[in-house]
C-alpha cells in the first residue's frame, strides 16, 4: 500500500456505490441517499488529496499499474495535472449536484434508480480521466454515455424520450467513429497503452493513418463535446434531463468526454500540428458565435442555457487551439469556471422549475421577490458567464482574448468579445424575465426552494465569485500543471515510461 | 411447465423447446465455467444463458419465464454479479494491487486454474446473463401507459 492506491479508488468507490444503491436502495428507506451523499463526499477529498500528493511526488506524475502488469503490456492509470485538473472540477461538480438532486429529485420517482445511474455516469468520467489506456479510455466513455442517455430520459415523457433517443443515436455514432479510429491506431502502432502509442507514432513514418485518424477522432468527440457542426442533439438533450442531470451533462460531462479526450488524443498522443490546432480554433470560434445568436431568442430557460453551453464551449476550445502557453492556461480556467457557473445557472433553472412549474421566461416574471437566493445567484452566475469582472468568467475570458492578440488571430479576438456582449444581452433577459419584474397572479404563494438546493447553489455561487483567486501565484499550481502537461505534447510519452519503470 | 394451449406458440414448439432448453442452459453454463480454457467465457456463456430463459418466454408466453426470474430478481441479481465482480478485483489488493491474481494458478488447461479468472467469468456470467434477460423482459413487461 503506497501513495498511488488512491488511483483506481477513484473507480471503485462510484462503482461500488452504484450496485449497493440499486441492491439495497428499494429496501431500506433513504439508503440511496446517504450512500450518494458519502460516497460523492469522499471522492471530492480524495480528489483534493490526490493534488496534495501529487505536489510531493517526483516529476508531478504517478502511475497505478492495475494487477501488477507494467505498461505497455498491462493497463496503467495515469495520475498527472492535467487529470487532477479534470478530476477535481468534475468531482467538485458531483458533488454539489449530488447534495442538490436530494431534494430537487423529490418530484420524480424511484430516486435509487436516478443515484444508480448518476453514480455510474460519475464512474465513467471519473475512470476516462485517469486511466493511461486507450481501450480503457473508450470502454468509461462508453459508460459515461450510456448512463446518461438514460438519465436524459429519466422523466419518460414524450419529449425527453424523443431528445434522449436522439442522443442516444448521435452518442452512438460519435462512439463509432472513435472506435474506429482506435483500431486503426491500434492496427497501425500494435500497441493500446497511450504513452507507448504516441512512442511509436514518433518512431514511425506514415503518410495516411495520422490524419484519416485525426479526422474520425475529431468528429467523434466534436459530437461528444457538441462543437457547432455537431450541436444538434445537446439543445434538445440538455432541457429535457432533470436540471441536476443538466448541469452534469453541460458542466462536466461533455468536457470530459469530448474536451479531455481531444486534448489528450491530439496533444499527448499524436502531438499537435499547426494543421489540427487550426482546425480546432476555427471550429471553437464558430461554436462561440452560432452558439450565442441562436441562444437570443429562446424563452425555454434551459434551452437558452443548452444553446451558451456550445457556444462557452467555443470558447475553451479557442483557448486550446492557440497552443500558445497563457491560450491553454486561458482554456483551461474558462472549462473550470464554466463547469462551475453553468451547473450553478441550471441548477438555478431546476430551483424555477421546481417552485413554479413552468421554466418558460414568458410567464415567470418577478421571482426576485420571493426566491431572493436563487434569484442572486443567478446574478452572480449571469454576470461570470458574461464576463463582468471580478466574477471568474471574466479573467479567463480576457486571458482568451489577450492570447488571442498576443498570437496575432485579431479575426478570433474579435469574435470572443462580440459572442461575450451578445452572452451579457442574453442573460439581461434572463434576468428581467424570470426576477425582475411584477409577479403574476398565479405564482403569489411559491416558496424558495429547500435547504439542500440552496446549499448547492450559494456555495457554487462563492466559487464564482472567488474562482479568479486561482489566477494569483501561490494557487496557480494548479493550473499550471495541468498546461504543463498539454505543453509537453508526446514528451508524455517518456514521462509515462519512465515513472512506470520505477 | 404447465402446457397452457391459451398461451405461447403451437404444440410442436413447445414440445421441443421443453427438450432442448435445459441444454441451452448447460451449454451456457459450460462455456461460462470453460471460459479460461476455450473460446468463449463470461459474456457469451451469460447471453446463452439468458437466451434459454428468451427462448421458454418466446414459446411459452412470458408468464411462464417471469414465474421462473421475477423482475425483482433479476434486478438484484445484476447488481449481486457487479459487486461479485468488484469485490474479486478489490481481493487483489490482499496481495498489494487492485486486479491482483492472488490465487494459485494451478497447471495450465485446467479446469481449476487461472486463479480468479473463472470466479470472475462466473461474476460476469451471472451479470450478463440476468442483464439481458432483464432487458428482454422490460421491452416484453413494460408496455406504454394508454
Amino acid at each position: 500500500m503506497n501513495n498511488t492506491t488512491i488511483i483506481p479508488l477513484f473507480v471503485i468507490i462510484p462503482l461500488a456505490a452504484a450496485f449497493l444503491i440499486s441492491l439495497v436502495g428499494k429496501f431500506i428507506r433513504r439508503s440511496s441517499e446517504t450512500i450518494i451523499f458519502i460516497s460523492s463526499l469522499v471522492l471530492l477529498v480524495f480528489s483534493l488529496y490526490a493534488r496534495f500528493l501529487l505536489n510531493s511526488s517526483a516529476g508531478k506524475i504517478m502511475i497505478y499499474k492495475i494487477g501488477g502488469w507494467a505498461p505497455p503490456f498491462g493497463i496503467c492509470m495515469v495520475l498527472d495535472g492535467l487529470s487532477c485538473f479534470m478530476l477535481i472540477t468534475v468531482n467538485l461538480i458531483a458533488f454539489f449536484v449530488a447534495v442538490y438532486s436530494l431534494s430537487y429529485m423529490e418530484q420524480y420517482t424511484d430516486k435509487p434508480k436516478f443515484f444508480t445511474l448518476f453514480s455510474l455516469m460519475v464512474c465513467g468520467m471519473n475512470g476516462l480521466i485517469i486511466t493511461g489506456d486507450l481501450f480503457n479510455l473508450f470502454v468509461f466513455l462508453e459508460i459515461a454515455s450510456i448512463a446518461s442517455y438514460a438519465l436524459v430520459a429519466f422523466g419518460t415523457e414524450a419529449e425527453e424520450l424523443e431528445a434522449s433517443f436522439k442522443y442516444a443515436i448521435m452518442g452512438s455514432v460519435a462512439s463509432a467513429f472513435i472506435f474506429i479510429g482506435i483500431a486503426f491506431l491500434y492496427s497501425f502502432t500494435s500497441t493500446l497503452n497511450m504513452a507507448d502509442m504516441a512512442r511509436v507514432l514518433s518512431n514511425k513514418q506514415n503518410e495516411w493513418v495520422i490524419p484519416f485518424v485525426g479526422v474520425l477522432f475529431l468528429m467523434g468527440f466534436g459530437l461528444k463535446s457538441a462543437l457547432v457542426p455537431f450541436h444538434a442533439w445537446l439543445p434538445d438533450a440538455h432541457p429535457s434531463a432533470p436540471a441536476s442531470i443538466s448541469a452534469m451533462l453541460s458542466g462536466v460531462l461533455i468536457k470530459t468526454l469530448g474536451i479531455y479526450s481531444l486534448i489528450r488524443i491530439f496533444f499527448n498522443i499524436i502531438g499537435p500540428t499547426q494543421g489540427y490546432l487550426t482546425v480546432l480554433m476555427f471550429l471553437g470560434a464558430i461554436s462561440m458565435i452560432v452558439g450565442v445568436v441562436l441562444a437570443l431568442s429562446q424563452w425555454d430557460l434551459k434551452r437558452l442555457l443548452a444553446y451558451h453551453s456550445i457556444s462557452q464551449i467555443g470558447y475553451v476550445v479557442l483557448g486550446i487551439g492557440l497552443g500558445t502557453p497563457l491560450g491553454v492556461l486561458g482554456g483551461l480556467f474558462h472549462l473550470f469556471n464554466h463547469s462551475v457557473f453553468k451547473s450553478l445557472l441550471f441548477l438555478n433553472s431546476g430551483a424555477v422549475d421546481y417552485a413554479t412549474g413552468t421554466r418558460d421566461l414568458k410567464e415567470t416574471g418577478g421571482l426576485g421577490k420571493l426566491m431572493p437566493v436563487t434569484a442572486k445567484t443567478n446574478l452572480v452566475a449571469s454576470m461570470s458567464i458574461a464576463g463582468i469582472p471580478p466574477f471568474n468568467g471574466f479573467f479567463s475570458k480576457a486571458i482568451i482574448i489577450i492570447a488571442c492578440l498576443e498570437k496575432g488571430n485579431f479575426g478570433y479576438a474579435i469574435c470572443a468579445v462580440i459572442g461575450s456582449i451578445l452572452t451579457l444581452a442574453s442573460f439581461m433577459k434572463v434576468q428581467k424575465f424570470a426576477f425582475l419584474g411584477e409577479i403574476k397572479d398565479k405564482f403569489k404563494n411559491i416558496k424558495e426552494a429547500p435547504f439542500a438546493m440552496l446549499f448547492s447553489m450559494v456555495c457554487l455561487a462563492i466559487i464564482c465569485i472567488f474562482g479568479g483567486l486561482m489566477l494569483i501565484p501561490s494557487l496557480r499550481f494548479f493550473l499550471d500543471d495541468a498546461v504543463a502537461v498539454i505543453l509537453k505534447g508526446t514528451g508524455y510519452a517518456s514521462v509515462v515510461l519512465e515513472a512506470a519503470a520505477k | 411447465m404447465r402446457n397452457n394451449p391459451e398461451t405461447g406458440m403451437t404444440l410442436i414448439v413447445k414440445t421441443i423447446t421443453r427438450l432442448t432448453v435445459g441444454l441451452i442452459l448447460l451449454f451456457g453454463i459450460y462455456i461460462i465455467l470453460h471460459g479460461h480454457l476455450s473460446p468463449g467465457g463470461g459474456f457469451a456463456g451469460g447471453v446463452i444463458v439468458a437466451l434459454s430463459f428468451v427462448h421458454l418466454m418466446l414459446a411459452f408466453g412470458k408468464d411462464i419465464a417471469v414465474s421462473r426470474v421475477s423482475k425483482n430478481l433479476a434486478s438484484n441479481l445484476e447488481s449481486i454479479g457487479a459487486l461479485m465482480f468488484l469485490s474479486i478485483a478489490l481481493l487483489g489488493f490482499l496481495g498489494g494491487s487492485f486486479f491482483l491474481n492472488i490465487l494459485p494458478k494451478g497447471t495450465p488447461f485446467n479446469l481449476f486454474s487461472a486463479g480468479i479468472i473463472p470466479l470472475c467469468n462466473i461474476a460476469i456470467g451471472i451479470k450478463v446473463g440476468v442483464g439481458l434477460f432483464a432487458i428482454f423482459l422490460a421491452l416484453v413487461v413494460l408496455e406504454r401507459s394508454k
